[in-house]
């Protein structure tokens, strides 16, 4: 699964997003909300990372963030090496085809008065790839990848079943062959018997088409299977980051140990020792000093509570941010 | 899925699309299947409208022309002393022919309204949608001068506008079109800010649809009930606004008609002669209730969800 040959797609470098709070009519905005702060990483062609953690840490805004759906606050997003907050119009256009992003509400995200021919074949008829017979030819290739029938194409979304939904909003996402997707919490909105389904059809698509995954999800079971590598995110900050299956055998960030310790286990009779985390996720809005974790730790030391930790190398691909020399050992399987 | 099955789709030349597109005047009427009322609604909207347009075909009478030994007949079936078409609709107060005039006030009265609400649905929607999706400092502004065009008596700054450019139909088109943009830029500015953040506009933004195309290709379609809703609305109280202009004596001029003025020049014999007001009345309320009946049709059917199948 290594692939240290081929070079990096994508590199996030310190990337920062607050979002203002405003007070009062005419109020500037006194307090931010850390939605990321200084988050960097990067993924290699072919890889697949996964972004876990907890709902409202900054996951969904990364996501948004490397496809500049939304703009930083600092730090910069290189994608095949250039900069994406300094594109010009032609790059930009160019950047859309080839960075695409596949929605957690697939319907949502459609616009109800359009057939699902329209929507899948809108990507392509917006940068001109074809138009016609040819459109109508491309779009039901398009539904036959995704495993649906070509004749959906004259229906309208409401009338889809959930998972049919979803395998339309990928054929629009895949539409104009991207290198690189956003898969954002792709199957938290659908029944559990159709998540394989959409799953199985992600991986193939990855192996037929080479794709780049930013796989974003808080389930942590999905995301093995699916992720080269796991990036573990703690209320805008990445917490750790290693491959899967190395994060799978030791951690040293006690919040990934807790993310792991919460995933039920599939023997009732079975019962594991769970260490369960106590407290809430503290507000994002001017978040406390130190450690964002430090609040919820049980290892928590002085130093936790006065300044940042760094993202440090723990092992050779393994990052830690952490002072305590934590490990948690045992594979969970 | 055999090739035999895509060679069957072909044909369509942009799919979907023609769902939308009544094709020929057969279909069109089939589509008023599950709303007779409506049917019936836009059947008198065009007879009005056919009426005000044929006019000077249809009207037995000059409107202008009165004749004074005629003044003030009731509604009668009989034909006058003269010979000619009875006056059904009776006669005003320089024995002018009522029917004549409503069928010719209609033509103003409708022009006006016509006018100044496209007029002011273009505009203001245009105005609402840039406000609306960029935001920030081009939103602040513009809906700033929106309150202060707001802030201002209706009624008296189309007074003064009327006033300082010479009473005409063209200048009071003007000084209602001045007075009603608002409601329609802070209609579409509203229906936007629902859809902005939408997961629709992101998804259109992440395959890289222009600014333009989002805004007039995904957002216009999905705000245009109630916008339609709004301008079938605005007409009505354009006709009453031109009504109370022309009733002042600053929007249509005598010996020009509007079913407004017509209303204004009767109020006086109200006690005496009720059919001066009455008809022009009748008119104003039938064509408003019609207007009413059809936006709603049109409404339900621009939203394929409510449409029923």
């Amino acid at each position: 699964m290594i692939q240290n040959d081929r070079e990096n797609l994508v590199v996030v470098r310190n990337l920062q997003k607050l979002f203002p709070v405003k007070a009062g009519f005419f109020g500037k905005a006194r307090s931010f909300v850390h939605a990321v702060d200084d988050v960097s990483f990067s993924i290699k062609k072919g890889q697949t990372m996964g972004l876990v953690g907890e709902s409202g840490c900054g996951k969904t805004t990364i996501g948004r963030l490397v496809l500049r759906l939304l703009e930083k606050t600092s730090g910069e997003v290189e994608f095949k090496g250039k900069n994406i907050f300094n594109l010009n119009k032609l790059e930009q256009k160019q950047f859309r085809r080839e960075a695409q992003l596949i929605f957690q509400d697939a319907f949502s995200s459609f616009d109800l008065r359009k057939c699902v021919g329209d929507i899948v074949g809108e990507p392509l008829k917006v940068h001109g790839l074809a138009s016609g017979s040819e459109l109508t030819d491309r779009v039901a290739d398009l539904l036959k990848t995704v495993g649906l029938k070509p004749e959906l194409m004259r229906e309208f979304p409401h009338t889809l079943s959930s998972g049919q939904k979803q395998c339309v909003g990928m054929a629009r996402s895949i539409a104009l062959n991207p290198e690189f997707v956003v898969a954002d919490e792709p199957i938290s909105a659908l029944d559990v018997s159709v998540r394989a389904q959409v799953l199985n059809l992600l991986k193939d698509l990855q192996e037929e088409k080479d794709m780049t995954y930013l796989f974003i999800s808080h389930d942590i079971r999905v995301v093995r299977w699916l992720a080269t590598h796991i990036a573990v995110m703690y209320l805008g900050k990445l917490v750790e980051y290693a491959e899967t299956e190395e994060l799978f055998i030791q951690r040293h960030h006690p919040y990934t140990e807790a993310l792991l310790n919460a995933v039920p286990v599939e023997d009732p009779f079975q019962r594991r020792e769970r260490k369960i985390l106590l407290g809430e996720v503290p507000s994002p809005v001017d978040p406390v000093p130190g450690c964002r974790f430090q609040p919820r730790c049980e290892y928590a030391v002085d130093r936790c509570r006065l300044e940042t930790p760094p993202l440090v190398e723990k092992s050779p691909g393994h990052w830690v941010a952490c002072f305590v020399d934590f490990h948690g050992a045992g594979d969970f399987s | 899925m055999s090739e035999t099955s895509l060679q069957d789709l072909k044909p369509i030349p942009s799919p979907g699309r023609q769902i939308y597109k009544p094709k020929g005047i057969i279909r069109f009427f089939a589509r008023f299947k599950y709303n007779k009322i409506a049917l019936v609604a836009l059947i008198i909207l065009f007879v009005i409208f056919a009426i005000s347009i044929f006019a000077p075909y249809l009207a037995p009478y000059d409107p202008a022309k009165g004749v004074l030994t005629e003044r003030l007949r009731p509604p009668t079936l009989e034909r006058p002393a003269g010979g000619g078409f009875p006056h059904i609709f009776g006669t005003d107060q320089q024995g002018r022919d009522v029917l004549s005039r409503i069928m010719y006030g209609g033509r103003v009265s409708l022009t006006v309204a016509f006018t100044v609400v496209g007029i002011c649905f273009i505009f203001g929607t245009v105005l609402g949608l840039i406000s609306g999706y960029f935001g920030g400092w081009v939103d602040m502004i513009l809906m700033r001068v929106v309150d202060v065009v707001s802030s201002f008596p209706g009624l008296l700054v189309a007074l003064a506008f009327v006033m300082v450019l010479g009473p005409s139909e063209r200048n009071l088109i003007i000084a209602l079109t001045v007075n009603g943009w608002m409601i329609h830029a802070r209609m579409a500015r509203s229906q936007v800010l629902t859809l902005r953040e939408s997961a629709m506009v992101e998804s259109a933004r992440a395959i890289g649809l222009s600014v333009p195309g989002i805004v007039f290709g995904h957002i216009l379609p999905n705000i245009i009930s109630p916008l339609i809703t709004v301008f079938v609305l605005d007409l009505g109280h354009q006709i009453a606004a031109e009504a109370n202009m022309s009733f002042l004596g600053f929007g249509i001029q005598p010996p020009k008609s509007s079913w407004g003025l017509m209303i204004g020049e009767g109020r006086q014999y109200i006690a005496s002669a009720w059919w001066l007001v009455t008809f022009p009345g009748i008119m104003i309320g039938l064509t408003l209730l019609c207007l009413n009946l059809f936006g709603n049709w049109v409404r339900e059917e621009f939203d394929p969800l409510s449409r029923k199948q």
